[in-house]
């Protein structure tokens, strides 16, 4: 259970993964821009990250064993078509579920978050359990960091920013604050 | 630049990769891998040439393969196709350089994730024929691999004041340890798109004050 508990915080502040480990930049950049939609792109993003964990831990206890030389290829192939039948399914049960994630299911699965978190958790040889906890913990990351971004740059629209600064050189150096906002956390693990 | 013509020739399709259509300062794509990466100049080259494998190596392929291809499954063929490029390039620096696949460990094979290569193959390789779609991406990748350069080698000077492992200032240096950390990514490459934003809005004034005065001396 600590042991649990240990990956879903080191992956939430610690090792955030577009902190930390610049996973999933494009949409961090790109889509930040409102805060309701940061919101709900950080939720769909989490969803898919728990459906990858699931797929990867398949795919490495039964079917890669013989054949680790496959393993990018298949990620993608099974990540990709599982995110697409869940997202035929959702539309079908719950429209309105649908209405609030589903514009983004396709888009996330391109994510490089994504397939980081499914080679991430097959390079440290995390179980069921601690693949699942990863990722959710990668998502609550992944939300966290987007809603602060968003927010501060829902702020800064009202300032005065010089306008050769402002695009995306604003926007990584902004990420580049907070990011190291985020490296005081370290400090919760170093006497472990 | 030569755009006489309005063809443009496989020379600029080579050349605009690297300043015009640069794909880190221009587009701004492919940052993930780049950003990870790049806390050391060795690192950044070795990046930037498995990423020049795979998009030369793919966009050949997607041109060459471009009639046969059906539309509606296109993007999941080029990702299969990017993707085993990506294989043969982890295993290859796996025999070759294990020490430097130990230190990009799983940002090599995310490669695959880096939206540039995908958006060439749709962007371009799949409407042109295999010399422009060869130029095209050695121009693209050569762009890449600059951009990784400056901001692996911008990294590792100003964090451990050292290029390729040579120490380049004295022992007063101190080294400015963020610059090799995660924050120091975003600030370097938030400052070097600044520069680049910078220079090209003066050479735009520039030839805009030489239009102005030429159209005054008729």
């Amino acid at each position: 259970m600590d042991n649990l508990l240990w990956i879903f915080i080191s992956t939430l502040l610690v090792n955030n993964f577009v902190l930390a480990y610049f996973l999933g930049l494009c949409p961090f950049l790109g889509v930040s821009g409102r805060l309701e939609t940061s919101f709900r792109l950080g939720l769909a993003t989490t969803f898919v990250l728990v459906i990858t964990a699931l797929c990867a831990w398949v795919l490495n206890t039964y079917v890669l064993t013989h054949a680790p030389y496959l393993r990018l290829i298949s990620f993608i192939v099974v990540i990709a078509s599982t995110v697409q039948f869940i997202e035929m399914a959702i539309k079908k049960l719950s429209p309105s579920l649908f209405q609030s994630l589903g514009i983004f299911l396709p888009l996330i699965t391109t994510n490089c978050a994504i397939l980081g978190l499914a080679i991430f958790a097959t390079n440290r040889g995390y179980g069921l359990l601690e693949g699942l906890t990863f990722a959710l913990g990668a998502g609550a990351g992944f939300t966290l960091a987007m809603v602060l971004m968003a927010g501060i740059r829902e702020e800064t629209e009202i300032g005065e920013v010089p306008a050769l600064v402002r695009g995306t050189a604003f926007n990584l150096i902004i990420a580049g604050i907070l990011s190291m906002a985020f490296m005081g956390f370290a400090g919760l693990f170093s006497s472990t | 630049m030569a755009t006489h013509s309005n063809k443009p020739t496989a020379y600029d399709e080579l050349l605009k990769g690297l300043w015009r259509d640069n794909p880190v300062f221009v587009q701004v794509l492919g940052m993930c891998p780049m950003l990870a990466v790049t806390n050391s100049a060795f690192n950044a080259v070795v990046m930037g040439l498995a990423t020049f494998f795979v998009l030369v190596g793919s966009s050949l392929l997607v041109s060459a393969l471009r009639q046969w291809i059906p539309r509606p499954v296109r993007i999941s063929v080029y990702v299969i196709i990017i993707a085993t490029f990506v294989t043969v390039a982890d295993y290859t620096l796996l025999a070759l350089l294990p020490a430097a696949h130990k230190e990009l460990g799983a940002f090599l094979p995310l490669i695959v994730a880096n939206c540039m290569i995908l958006g060439r193959q749709e962007a371009f390789a799949s409407k042109h024929t295999v010399k422009f779609a060869l130029m095209d991406a050695i121009g693209m990748a050569s762009g890449f691999m600059l951009a990784l350069f400056a901001l692996g080698s911008v990294r590792e000077i100003l964090g451990e004041g050292k290029l390729f492992g040579l120490a380049l200032f004295g022992d007063h240096f101190e080294p400015w340890v963020i610059m090799i950390l995660p924050p120091g990514g975003f600030l370097t490459l938030g400052l070097l798109l600044l520069i680049f934003n910078w220079v090209t809005e003066r050479k735009r004034e520039f030839l805009a004050q030489v239009a102005e005065q030429q159209a005054g001396n008729r």
